[in-house]
């Protein structure tokens, strides 16, 4: 035990693409997908909800009242409890994990309308846009910067959550904790914790260009 | 449904050293032990930092890394390193999960103070220290408290996860239902723990309404 190094490149080496489903790559593949989807399913409901919400001000309150305990509730949990309905599948894990998206999604979009100044409402109205075109083409790019910051948190909280999934046979990366765990065997917990937060990175790098490129007067403005 | 009638109607779930009771307690044990070393460690830093306005780097560089650090990684690997069997090395990775929320929360909380009443602080000639106790602290109170709050949850969560490297407490129902396929227990624990969390944030939310000052409310 005193003589394990860290991390043996031999054993990744050997590993990273052995063909298996327990191969790291086949496992990082499954990682993304079972993070990515939760923020995308949790995107496509909380634009329309959060629209709602901003159209019906009473429904704002109970909506985030109701995601404030989903939150609060830990990952483990909600991932027990859909296991008696969904049973040993990626969507005993997805669908909490999209759960936990929509309480960081919702006020996020929210506030990101919010955020429109009026007088750029005023003026899209004076223009000549009608409601829907001017959510579309106003209300929404403003609103992007908002809306975006929530993308980067849900994101990042994604990729990290997905590997307590492993509990229950369905974590991605987190695979490799069990598996280290199970042999006292250093390198596959250093793996796993070291893609995890490079997928993480990346994701949050990626969110960031793409609000420079959702955005271009932002930075107009900053060099003016 | 049935499950719950299994686990909470079986008498030997009440009773004994892997008893509800018993677990709960140790739950809470572990989660105070670890919340309260945190709160010690991020809400002075954090009123500090945000006061002096020095550090700011660390509070955004922790913040992102808490986020982007599985829980479950941190706790196999900190465990491993330091040796299986003693509580002390589980409590490492609870506390460092807890403390960047109270940070971020308790610096946000100081720098978002309206300059104006930093301003009028000092001229009313309050020095640097009376400004931070007297005047921001009590005015960031409300983040400060939603700071401390996402950091019990947090804990309260990564307690849970914890039973799997050997911890005791409520997570022990649901690492040891899903090993011997009981799924009675692992629905019992994880209804067991729900409830915990909630409490947790009901608390709170008291806590919130009986420490902030009216006059912050209102604004709010």
């Amino acid at each position: 035990m005193t003589e394990e190094p860290l991390v043996r490149w031999d054993w990744i080496a050997r590993n990273w693409a052995n063909g298996g489903p327990t191969a790291i790559s086949a496992l990082l593949e499954n990682h993304v997908v079972m993070a990515f989807l939760p923020v995308l399913f949790g995107l496509v409901v909380a634009l329309p909800l959060g629209l709602a919400c901003v159209r019906w001000r009473w429904l704002y309150q109970p909506t985030v009242a109701l995601m404030n305990v989903t939150y609060s509730l830990p990952s483990l949990v909600l991932f027990s409890i859909f296991l008696s309905i969904t049973g040993l599948t990626r969507s005993t894990v997805v669908i909490p994990l999209t759960f936990f998206a929509l309480a960081v999604l919702i006020p996020a979009v929210v506030d990101g309308l919010a955020s429109v100044p009026d007088p750029v409402r005023q003026s899209a109205v004076a223009m000549g846009f009608r409601p829907v075109r001017r959510l579309l083409r106003v209300e929404l790019p403003v609103a992007v910067p908002v809306v975006l910051a929530g993308l980067r948190v849900a994101t990042v909280s994604s990729i990290s959550l997905v590997s307590v999934g492993a509990l229950i046979g369905q974590g991605g990366l987190g695979n490799l904790f069990i598996d280290g765990w199970q042999r006292q065997f250093y390198t596959p917990i250093v793996v796993g914790i070291v893609l995890i937060v490079v997928l993480a990175v990346l994701a949050d790098g990626l969110l960031v260009l793409a609000q420079r490129l959702l955005t271009p007067w932002s930075r107009a403005r900053r060099t003016a | 449904m049935n499950w719950l009638a299994d686990f909470f109607g079986d008498a030997a779930h009440w009773s004994g050293p892997d008893g509800i009771p018993v677990r709960l307690l140790e739950h809470l044990e572990f989660s105070a032990a670890a919340f309260l070393v945190a709160a010690l460690i991020a809400v002075p830093l954090g009123l500090l930092i945000g006061h002096t306005g020095r550090g700011a780097l660390l509070v955004v560089v922790a913040a992102n890394a808490a986020r982007a650090l599985p829980t479950l990684g941190l706790l196999v690997l900190v465990v491993l390193l330091a040796g299986v069997g003693t509580v002390l090395p589980v409590l490492i990775p609870l506390i460092v999960l807890a403390v960047p929320p109270i940070l971020v929360n308790t610096y946000e909380g100081v720098r978002g103070v309206d300059a104006d009443l930093r301003d009028a602080a000092y001229g009313m000639g309050l020095r640097g220290r009376q400004v931070l106790f007297q005047t921001l602290t009590p005015v960031a109170l409300p983040l400060i408290l939603l700071g401390l709050r996402l950091a019990a949850i947090q804990v309260v969560s990564t307690a849970t996860v914890a039973a799997f490297v050997g911890l005791g407490g409520l997570g022990r129902f649901i690492i040891d239902g899903l090993a011997t396929k009981t799924y009675a227990d692992v629905i019992g624990g994880a209804v067991l723990v729900a409830a915990l969390a909630l409490a947790v944030q009901f608390a709170f939310v008291l806590l919130d309404r009986v420490v902030v000052s009216p006059g912050v409310r209102q604004v709010r």
